[in-house]
This record gives structure tokens, sequence and C-alpha cells, in this order.
């Protein structure tokens, strides 16, 4: 048996847990570091209030990642993948900017749990993502070289487009008739897409989704801890509003 | 280094459901125990709390349980002329890591496989004929009955407190149970958990046209449970974030809610976590392992010593492990002689989609194995005479709680946005739900695992290389399975419906199952299996590997019920036999 067990032991583990956390806040990143513990003998190692509780990103509505040009694109993407309409908000209005530019700056953007070794090759369809460039790098080249084809076509950076021209160059770039220098441009659609849908529909506390819009629109009631009481009322909606993992607005102060 | 690191009775290399259920037993039996986990401890209050475990983002989209590609991944490819890229993120399945493992984020779908599953080769030869088996299909008995695996299924169904209705007890069938499953000797601990609205429907539609729908055993609670080691879990609450998530709320059964309160107080058992196992080392007989080498996370490398060594980590880990370490003959899919890596399988999934015009359904509500199935197209439940292939699978609603984000975003669907979109989803998401199906895969001569050639994991060792794709009979089967569900699917009356039949090739994007089977596969003869009947490696006495690992080929049902019960088995020789007569093979070859 390690004689360095014991409640000695589990505090000094839990402080260093703590410590990576803390690291982990002021990068605006999670932790991936692994603790190495040793653990036997003298009980479970949990301690009570020392969770591992999310970090929010910085409220502060101003871009980390994206250039100025960069916001325009995104914004205007935004807009024209779950426009704003008579049934309520869309990605613009719900911060899906905003959180695409905080995945951006941090660990998602770098592919931080991706495996980025080469030799790289483009693969097949069936092998998945393949390209050299982490998800930050590919939106970087991507929204060049989307500016750049449309100055190309028609002397506009894409938010400058018609509402019509915008969908029409998004769809070719969905169904992959639009290619772009550079960059593989169906793989980075399947990625803008995915994050679209992840600004509208993740939690509040990431930045997008916000006053639950996404969540309003469908019916999705969020973080509920109990659904018990409804799960044999057939038919019936469910009757309480959306709440997320950080409360709902009305519990807070101010 | 020997008196830094003295000899253990007993090394366990990964610590997720079969490490655990090993280190329980072994340490019962007196055995001094130590666990390795190259992933970190993880508890339910600190890790997965009930104040942040529901979040998509983190957990599903992110994969803050699954293993890091970054760490480890393996390259695919669907044949053999394909060169084969490497899984840069994951997609098609979801290995877990840390301590509980894939157990930590699985639904808590308990199955028993059919009693002719274990019979695969000689039943359908039997009944069908030796056309039902193409030369390079290579599929194998087990080496093992259903009878013989019973005791332990029952054993895991009550460690787990496993929710549902037995549907044969001792020969007689039971109303309301799944009348297809083999004879269990009781009922199960707890009774079905509560049915939301869209499994009642399929299962009043699958009844009209003579189907035999029952509630899915869920390692999910109906109620507070203790279990036999004097652990207890709390009722489920439907939250829905339970499949691919820790649960926060103790009602899910894994190796911390079920083992692990019992097994950290124990003064003969030690885990480390951070400690990854890089080789198996060989006594110069080469029949016996004399040591792991470790690499714990300050990366000091070292030789731990130890009479019996249990290689407990993911399938895909413990195959590589025994192919970068040179134990056992690497198979060949050219001559079909050698038995690592052989005999790789999956399973095959497809839904039907389904929309109604004004009925309500709820589908936010769920837990993981929360739904109404079919066992009547699985396994050899069914003639299949003239059908083209064999095996099957089950089918059904599975409300396991419909996360937007997963609901919505298809990789290979890239139509699904804009303002027709949002005003589709604004009326629809409420009244749709699927059925789906959940296919075994047979094993084939050109389906293995072995070392890739080219790329590296972090330590630069050779990547593991998976060579896999669908075959005629996986395609004929999941489309028959599909047909069925569709029927199905068109008596419930909705106003919608979309199938989406499995096609084409083997595809590592989107998920599908963390149902991952064979490479080191159990029989009667070292020829054609790694391991014996007790999951003892044939030429490595002291070795045995657990997990579905040892599978000779895919069934048609989730594979933790038979993982487990194969575990308690192996547990229950190396007590009652092994232990007589250390280092000798519990099966003569």
């Amino acid at each position: 048996m390690d004689s360095s067990d014991g409640p000695d032991g589990r505090e000094r583990t839990q402080l260093s847990r703590r410590r990576i956390l803390a690291a982990g806040a002021l990068l605006g990143t999670a932790p991936l570091g692994v603790a190495a513990e040793t653990i036997g003998g003298s009980g479970p190692p949990w301690a009570p209030n020392t969770a591992a509780y999310p970090q929010s990103p910085d409220p502060a509505q101003r871009y980390d990642f994206f250039s100025g040009p960069e916001a325009a694109f995104i914004e205007a993407a935004a807009a024209r993948m779950i426009p704003k309409d008579e049934l309520g908000p869309g990605a613009l209005e719900a911060g899906v900017p905003i959180f695409i530019d905080r995945q951006l700056a941090g660990d998602f953007g770098k592919g931080a749990t991706w495996y980025m070794q080469g030799p790289w090759d483009a693969g097949l369809p069936t092998q998945g993502y393949q390209s050299r460039y982490t998800p930050a790098q590919m939106y970087r080249a991507a929204i060049a070289a989307v500016d750049k084809a449309t100055q190309n076509a028609s002397n506009n950076p894409f938010a400058k487009l018609s509402g019509e021209d915008q969908d029409a160059f998004l769809k070719r770039l969905a169904s992959g008739d639009q290619q772009l220098e550079g960059v593989d441009a169906k793989a980075w659609f399947k990625l803008l897409l995915q994050n679209v849908m992840e600004g509208f529909f993740s939690d509040p506390i990431y930045g997008g989704n916000r006053d639950m819009a996404g969540w309003k629109l469908i019916g999705f009631p969020g973080a509920r801890y109990d659904m018990t009481a409804y799960v044999k009322q057939y038919g019936k909606p469910y009757p309480l509003p959306p709440v997320g993992i950080g409360g709902r607005p009305a519990w807070s102060r101010g | 280094m020997a008196g830094a690191h003295p000899k253990v009775d007993v090394l366990i290399v990964g610590f997720g459901w079969t490490g655990a259920i090993m280190a329980q037993e072994l340490t019962d039996a007196g055995l001094n125990v130590l666990a390795v986990e190259r992933g970190d401890w993880m508890d339910t209050a600190t890790d997965f709390s009930t104040t942040f475990a529901q979040d998509e983002l983190r957990y599903y989209w992110r994969k803050e349980l699954f293993q890091k590609p970054a760490h480890e991944t393996l390259t695919v490819r669907n044949n053999a002329t394909q060169t084969a890229l490497p899984m840069r993120s994951l997609g098609s399945f979801l290995p877990g890591v840390g301590v509980g493992g894939a157990g930590l984020h699985w639904n808590g779908q308990v199955w028993r496989f059919l009693p002719s599953d274990f019979t695969a080769r000689s039943h359908n030869l039997e009944r069908y004929g030796k056309t039902a088996v193409p030369d390079d299909m290579t599929i194998q008995d087990w080496g093992i009955t259903y009878p013989e695996l019973e005791p332990y299924y029952d054993k895991f169904e009550y460690l787990c407190g496993v929710s549902g209705k037995a549907g044969n007890l001792s020969g007689a069938v039971q109303q309301g149970g799944d009348p297809f499953e083999g004879p269990r000797s009781r009922e199960y601990p707890n009774p079905p958990l509560d049915m939301p609205y869209a499994p009642m429907l399929f299962a009043q539609a699958a009844a009209s046209l003579g189907h035999h729908p029952f509630p899915h055993p869920a390692a999910n609670m109906s109620r507070a449970y203790t279990n036999p080691l004097g652990v207890q879990l709390g009722p489920c609450t439907y939250c829905g974030f339970c499949e691919k998530y820790g649960c926060g709320n103790y009602a899910k059964s894994s190796a911390q809610t079920t083992i692990l309160p019992v097994l950290m107080r124990k003064p003969n058992f030690t885990l480390k976590t951070g400690c990854e196992a890089l080789k198996l080392n060989l006594a110069a007989d080469g029949k016996t392992v004399s040591s792991v080498t470790l690499i714990d996370a300050d990366g000091q490398t070292y030789d731990q010593p130890a009479d019996l060594v249990i290689l407990s980590a993911y399938i895909l880990h413990n195959v590589r492990l025994l192919l970068l370490s040179g134990v056992g003959k690497a198979y060949d899919p050219n001559t079909g002689e050698g038995v690592i890596g052989k005999n790789y399988a999956y399973q095959i999934t497809s839904s039907v989609g389904f929309t109604f015009e004004d009925k309500i359904l709820n589908p936010f509500m769920g837990a993981g194995a929360l739904g109404m199935m079919m066992n009547d197209f699985n396994g050899d439940n069914f003639d299949h005479s003239g059908l083209g292939f064999i095996g099957g699978g089950y089918i059904g609603v599975l409300q396991t709680g419909a996360r937007p984000i997963e609901t919505f975003y298809n990789p290979n669907d890239l139509t699904t946005w804009g303002g027709d979109w949002k005003k589709k989803v604004a009326r629809d998401y409420l009244k749709t739900f699927s059925v789906a199906t959940h296919g075994a895969v047979m094993s084939h001569k050109g389906n293995y695992l072995d070392l890739d050639p080219t790329y590296r994991d972090v330590f630069g060792r050779p990547l593991m290389r998976m060579t896999f794709d669908y075959t005629d009979n996986e395609h004929k089967m999941s489309d028959y399975l599909t047909d069925r569900a569709l029927e199905v699917a068109k008596a419930m009356n909705p106003r919608d419906i979309t199938p989406r039949y499995r096609k084409g090739s083997w595809d590592v994007v989107p998920y599908q199952t963390t149902h991952n089977t064979g490479g080191a596969i159990m029989g009667t003869d070292p020829k054609s299996s790694a391991l014996n009947r007790y999951l003892q490696m044939w030429d490595v006495a002291n070795l045995f590997v657990m997990g579905s690992t040892a599978f000779p080929q895919n069934a048609g049902y989730n594979p933790t019920g038979t993982v487990a019960a194969l575990a308690y088995h192996a547990a229950d020789a190396i007590k009652s036999q092994y232990l007589k007569a250390p280092g000798q093979p519990l099966v003569q070859a």
C-alpha cells in the first residue's frame, strides 16, 4: 500500500485540482491535465464543496477571436442561418456570433483534444475531418476565402450581399458546389452549421441562446431536474418555462 | 526499483465496469489488488453534480467524459485497399476515459444475449444448412452457453438494480415481459420505469401488428434501491441527460454508484489514476506476464510486477496493448492465421422518424434505457429462410431525452438551417420521435485490427488500425429491420414518416454506437481464439482479458450485461480454480 494515502494526501489532491481549475479559469479554458492520485484503504477521495463548476465566458459583448471583417461575416451568416422572424429572435439576436467567438478563442478552436499529427491526406468522406487546420485556423482561412470569392464575383464582401445572395452562397457551400481557395469548403460549412446550432441551443452560460431564445422556440425546458410528475401526462404540454445551469434571469439580482 | 514497486497479487489495467468488478471479487478473496487507470478520478458530487450535469455542449459536443484523440486515437479505413487515416475527433463511437470508463456515460441498457447467440455458428449451420455461413464470415461459437452465464447475468442485474419485467422465468413465459429472452432464475430487482407517451404509442402499434413489445431493461432506478453490497441508489427523475452524461442523481448504475463506495474502503485495494500501461512484459518462458510497464502523470516509467494481470481497458485498448506487447500471435487476414486483432465487429443502426400532427410527446423527458422494445426480429427469433442473411436486432422507441443540438444537427445533412427550417422545428420538436433499430454485426475475414504503419500516439507508439465495413449480410439485415420499423411507424398514424436506412460504407463521422467487439476472442481452440471460456489467454495463463474484446461476433443487443456476466464468470473461476494452481491453464488446449 502507498503510505502517502489518507486525509492529508486527499487534501493535497483537492488543492492541486483547484489549482489546475484556477489556472484554467485564468486562460478561459477548461482543464485538460490529468492529476495523478494514489487512492485506497482509507475511504473515497472526495470532499464537499469542491465541485468542478463550469466557467462562464466574459459577458462583455466584444470579440476575442474575430477581426472586424470576420465578425461582419459571422453576424451576417448567423442572421441567415437562423433568421429573426415572427416566432422570435434568430441566431444573431441570441448571441451565436459571440458564442462561436469564445469557442474559437478557447480549447475548441485550438483542437486541443483532437489528434493533429501528420501526415495529412484528404481521405474519404467516411474517414472524417482530415484538415491540418485547427477549427480556429479553418474559420480564419475560410472567411477570408469567402470574402475574396464574393469580392471577385460582385465586388462586395459576403456581409454586404443581399439576403438572397447570402442564402444562395451558403447553400452552395453546403452542397459542395462552392469551392474556397485553400480550404475544404464543405468541411468548414459542416463545422459552421454545428457551431451555429451549438450557439443557439446550448446552455446560456456559454454566451449564446440568450434569454433561452433557442429553447423557448422549440419548447425545450433546459436543465430541469425532475420530470417524474409529468412522464405519464400523455399529450399534455410541459407547464414550466426553461431554466439554465445558472438559473433563470428572474432569479438573479439586478 | 523492485523495492519501490513491490509485486502485487493482482494488477488491473483499466478501471471501468470490469476493472471494478474484478477488483471487488478478487479483494474479497483476500488478494492484494492494484488497479491503474490512465484518466482521472471522477465522482458524482465533484464531476457531474445535478447543478451542472445537464450541459449538452460540455459533455456531448466537447466530449468531457470521453477519450481524447490527442492522447490516443486509431486509424480507420473500410478495406485493405484504402490508406487508413486517424480519427481526429470522436464520432462513430465514444470510448470513456477515467474511473468508471464508458460505464459512466452509458445509457444503462442491460441485455442478456439469446441462448442461440452463444452458438451462432453451429446454430445457424444446423437450422439453415451450410450456405447460411459464407466462407469469409468467420463467426464462431463462444465456448460458453447461456445457462452457464445465467447466474452471472443475474448477479450483475442485482448489483445494478435493473428496472424491468421478466419475460421468461425458468421456462414459463411471463405477460408483459420479453417472451423471446432466455430463461431467467428470478424477476428483475426493480419494476419498469414510468413509460412516456411515444414508447406507449409504439407498443400499442407493435402489438396491433402481432409483435411483442415490453419495457427496456434499465440500469436507471425506478425506485430507491440498495444493492447486495449495501450501496444505495436513488430514483431516476427522467431529466433526459443520461446517455453520454454522468448521472448527477445516483440513479444510473456505474462503478461509482454500485461498487466503489465499498471497494475504496478495503485495505487490500489500491487505485492509481493518471497511470497508463505501456507494455505487458513476458517472463523468459514466454508463457507468463511478469510485469507491466507503467507511466504515471509525471512521466515516470517503471515496471510493476504482479502474479496475475487483468486487462480491463476498453476493447480497443486491450487489443492494442496485446499487439504492442507482442503477446499472442497477430491475426493475418490473408492466411486467416493468428488471433490478436481477429473478428473485430460492431453494430448497425437505423431509424424511422415520425411526426404527429397534434400529439405532444415531450421528447426532452427521458432516461438512458427508457423505452418499449420488441425482439421479434432479433437473433434467430424469426425464420431467416430465403432472407439471405443471419442475425437480427431489436426495434423500439427509446426515449433518452431529445437534447436539442443532437436533435437538430446531423453532419451528413447540411440543409437544416434557414427560415423554413426554423418554422419547422418550432412546429414539430415536441411532436417528433423515431423508431430505432439496433442490429448485430457478424465477423468477417476482412474486418480486423492491427497496428498502423504510419501514425503514432503521444508516446511515439503505433496507433491501432481498424479495417472495417458492413457486408451484404449487415445491409440486408438492417434494411429488413428498418422495413419492420417502418410498418410499426405507419401503424401509429403520424403525419410525416422519414425512414433512415443505413446505406453505404461504415462512416466514422456520425455517432452510431459504442459497441465495438472482438480482437481477442474467446473460444474452444487456441488456433482460432485468443481466450478460453474463462477469458484466460490460451498461451499466457496469468493473463485474463475482459470486455467485449472476447466476443467472437456481435449480437443484436447492447453488450454491457454480457461483458459483466463474463467478468463475474471469470472471477469465479479464478477464485475457485485458478488460485489453487496459479499459473496453470483452466482449460487444457
